[in-house]
């Protein structure tokens, strides 16, 4: 397996060039922008046969990243931000017509104010587009996952986003362990789809108007299908670390085993807290770590047994909702927690928008913090925000 | 498309067929036409096929603009064929780019300062023939053998190809639908829809009008206009008059 | 007829047989109809090729009939008629 020093971009094309899709047609957009140039030259050396189609907006990728899927094709794209809300109309057409197809997505913050730095507004943006999403904390993550999704996608037949932070990762080094363009081949196998627009003799109609008497049936089809999801995700990650050594679940519990307070983060951050996880522990607090990966679907169950024996619970949300009730995983976690006999504690941590670094000293004071609302049973503030000047 | 067309679980298509959005249909089919071409290359597929888009003039002078443009630019082997009734018609005859000048519409009303559209015209076919593609074409329904030609020809030539088909709209025109016909061919005769094409850039009558039918003589069989025919608003016709003139003239002399 | 549960439709609301609009009659949404006069008629086929829901019945290259399914009543086969073969009544249902 050879090991390649690699930036999150770079270990997303790589991927993009191992699987070698039927059809790429994207748009670049920062932080993304390499990705779509990496693979752009891929084409012009000859070292895929994907059709490469530089479309003139990500609205225009999408839709013929739609068109082409729907003739059978394997499909990719990778957009951030903007790109991914330009996106937005067509994300849910993706899924609606329950169309395979991977984006490489790259987490960036929602304009305006501008800026072109890490948070996950965009992808939370779209957390209900029906896409699957799995989050990575670097690019040996990315690498993989993107990987994985593709047989993910075409075994749920829901669309799927890998993201990774902006800049972050997006543009930092990190030594990768490929898979060799075999392997690579080999696990995702070929692509077969039961119906297409280029499956001869078919006169197959895809997109008809769907109105009161039939629309209602295939959305609950399309919430069964997410519900699929999870098995599947559970088994490649199976069959992939079998491979590769490298397990993926829907979550990874870092010394959550005997802890009492657990914090939950997504995405690079997840790094920073193991750091600050061990120092905790040096100061005798028993912290642990809970990464969620897969954020849609939401494993709730899976999630809610793993914290069964802890006290306090501090989620590190890297963007927020104007519900003003929290960001979007302390929401969905709270009330996963609903149903349980005993409620832990729970505060919200809202981090890092527009790319504001986070360091392992602040995620030690989160994790003091903790400690003492576990003590004492109090919690002063229910969603408080970190580096943010008064 | 979808609307007429489509209503699950019928479908009037035997052919395979797809709708995604209102203002993608010629982005959508490149990526049709892209995975044809991949499939193609890896020997999967061997049958020559025709990708054929078709928008309003809605979804292609208007919301569909770019992703029209981004696809002839591209160069992709489709043919891209607008309906144009010069008003959007799934949501209830509001005004397009299409729209006549002095048309009434919904979000151009006439009233008693505004008298109905007051701007002209997009000329869509002229954009489509700047991006320089292989074959662009305007056609009528009431000269249909002119009309099935030019799709014939457009589906013959290698490359991005487009025709822009006027489509009267009774509704929207507000003219009896059994003078549909007639409507569309006098828009022909009076000149504000010439028939012609563009191939390889050089522009080429496909039709010559023989009689000599005015812009005033086409408006007053359309209750979109009735309003310009009283008072003050009798100028809006001349202008309409003036615009189709001056198109015209440019027209003659790129043919000649 | 019962329609089908969320369980029993293709996936992505995808249409596997084409062409099944005719399924669909459109007819009843007349308020004229046509009336074709098989003497006047000299089988040239104009309103063949007008009308927008081919509707004129061809058989041999000749006219055979209107089917009255899908038409809609429009009137274009009238106005475009040479012969006046065809005329339109006010249909009482």
């Amino acid at each position: 397996m050879p090991i390649k020093a690699l930036t999150g971009n770079e270990a997303m094309a790589e991927a993009m060039r191992q699987i070698n899709p039927d059809v790429v047609a994207a748009y670049p957009i920062t932080p993304a922008t390499e990705v779509v140039q990496l693979f752009a030259q891929f084409v012009a050396d000859g070292k895929v046969d994907t059709e490469f189609v530089a479309v003139e907006s990500e609205h225009s990728a999408l839709s013929a990243c739609i068109g082409a899927a729907a003739a059978g094709g394997r499909v990719m794209t990778s957009t951030a931000s903007q790109g991914l809300a330009l996106m937005h109309e067509m994300l849910y057409i993706a899924s609606g017509l329950r169309l395979p197809m991977v984006i490489c997505e790259v987490n960036r913050s929602m304009s305006a104010p501008i800026n072109i730095h890490c948070d996950h507004s965009d992808t939370m943006g779209s957390r209900e587009s029906g896409w699957i999403q799995i989050f990575s904390e670097d690019s040996q993550e990315a690498y993989d996952s993107v990987i994985q999704a593709i047989r993910i996608s075409e075994q749920a037949f829901l669309p799927c986003m890998v993201s990774l932070d902006g800049f972050i990762i997006s543009h930092c080094m990190q030594g990768i362990n490929e898979l060799t363009d075999t392997e690579v081949q080999e696990f995702i196998g070929e692509h077969k789809t039961p119906y297409s627009l280029l499956m001869d003799g078919h006169p197959f109609t895809i997109g008809a108007l769907d109105l009161q008497d039939y629309f209602f049936e295939h959305k609950r089809a399309q919430i069964e299908a997410m519900e699929n999801v999870l098995p599947i995700i559970k088994s490649v990650g199976k069959e992939f670390s079998k491979r590769t050594k490298r397990g993926y679940g829907f979550f990874e519990e870092y010394m959550l085993g005997d802890a009492d307070i657990c914090l939950i983060a997504l995405g690079s951050c997840a790094g920073t807290a193991k750091v600050a996880i061990q120092e905790l522990r040096d100061k005798g607090i028993k912290a642990g770590l809970l990464k969620l990966r897969v954020m849609r679907p939401f494993p709730y169950k899976e999630i809610v047994s793993a914290l069964f024996n802890i006290k306090a619970i501090a989620v590190l949300d890297r963007s927020t909702s104007m519900s003003t009730m929290g960001g979007p995983v302390f929401i969905e976690l709270r009330s996963a927690l609903y149903d349980n006999p005993v409620h832990p504690l729970m505060v919200n941590y809202i981090y890092g928008l527009g790319g504001r670094d986070i360091f392992p000293r602040d995620i030690v004071e989160v994790g003091q913090k903790l400690e003492n609302i576990k003590r004492t049973g109090k919690i002063e503030k229910m969603i408080d925000y970190i580096g943010v000047r008064e | 498309m979808e609307v007429v067309s489509t209503i699950f679980p019928y479908t009037a298509w035997n052919v395979p067929y797809i709708h995604s959005a209102f203002e993608n249909s010629a982005a959508t089919i490149s990526g049709v036409e892209a995975a044809y071409k991949a499939f193609k290359k890896k020997g999967k597929i061997k049958k020559k096929l025709n990708f054929i888009a078709f928008g309003g003039d809605g979804g292609t002078y208007d919301i569909g603009f770019q992703s029209l443009s981004g696809a002839m630019e591209r160069g992709h082997d489709i043919l891209y064929v607008c309906y144009d009734n010069e008003v959007y018609m799934n949501t209830g005859i509001q005004r397009s780019s299409a729209t006549p000048m002095g048309a009434h519409t919904t979000t151009s009303p006439a009233g008693r300062v505004i008298p109905g559209k007051t701007q002209f015209r997009k000329d869509l076919t002229e954009i489509m023939t700047a991006h320089d593609i292989p074959y662009v074409a305007q056609a009528a329904p009431s000269h249909w053998l002119d009309l099935t030609r030019k799709v014939e020809k457009a589906l013959s030539i290698k490359g991005p190809t487009f025709i822009n088909i006027l489509s009267p709209c009774p509704l929207g025109w507000r003219y009896p639908p059994s003078q549909t016909i007639e409507i569309s061919k006098l828009a022909v005769e009076s000149r504000f829809w010439p028939l012609y094409e563009v191939e390889n850039g050089k522009h080429k009558l496909t039709y010559k009008p023989k009689k000599e039918v005015s812009m005033e003589d086409w408006m007053k069989l359309q209750g979109r206009f009735r309003h310009l025919f009283t008072g003050k608003n009798k100028n809006v016709i001349k202008d309409c008059q003036k615009q189709v003139d001056r198109k015209w003239e440019k027209l003659w002399t790129l043919q000649s | 007829m019962t329609k089908p549960g969320w369980r029993d439709l293709a996936i992505g609301a995808i249409l596997e047989k084409g062409g099944t609009a005719l399924e669909f009659k459109t007819g009843d949404w007349r308020t004229y109809k046509p009336i074709w006069s098989q003497e006047k008629c000299t089988s040239c086929l104009f309103c063949f090729i007008y009308c927008p829901d081919f509707c004129i019945e061809i058989e041999d290259g000749k006219m055979i009939g209107i089917n009255y399914d899908y038409c809609k009543g429009c009137g274009i086969c009238k106005e475009i008629c040479p012969k006046q073969a065809i005329e339109m009544i006010l249909e009482r249902r």
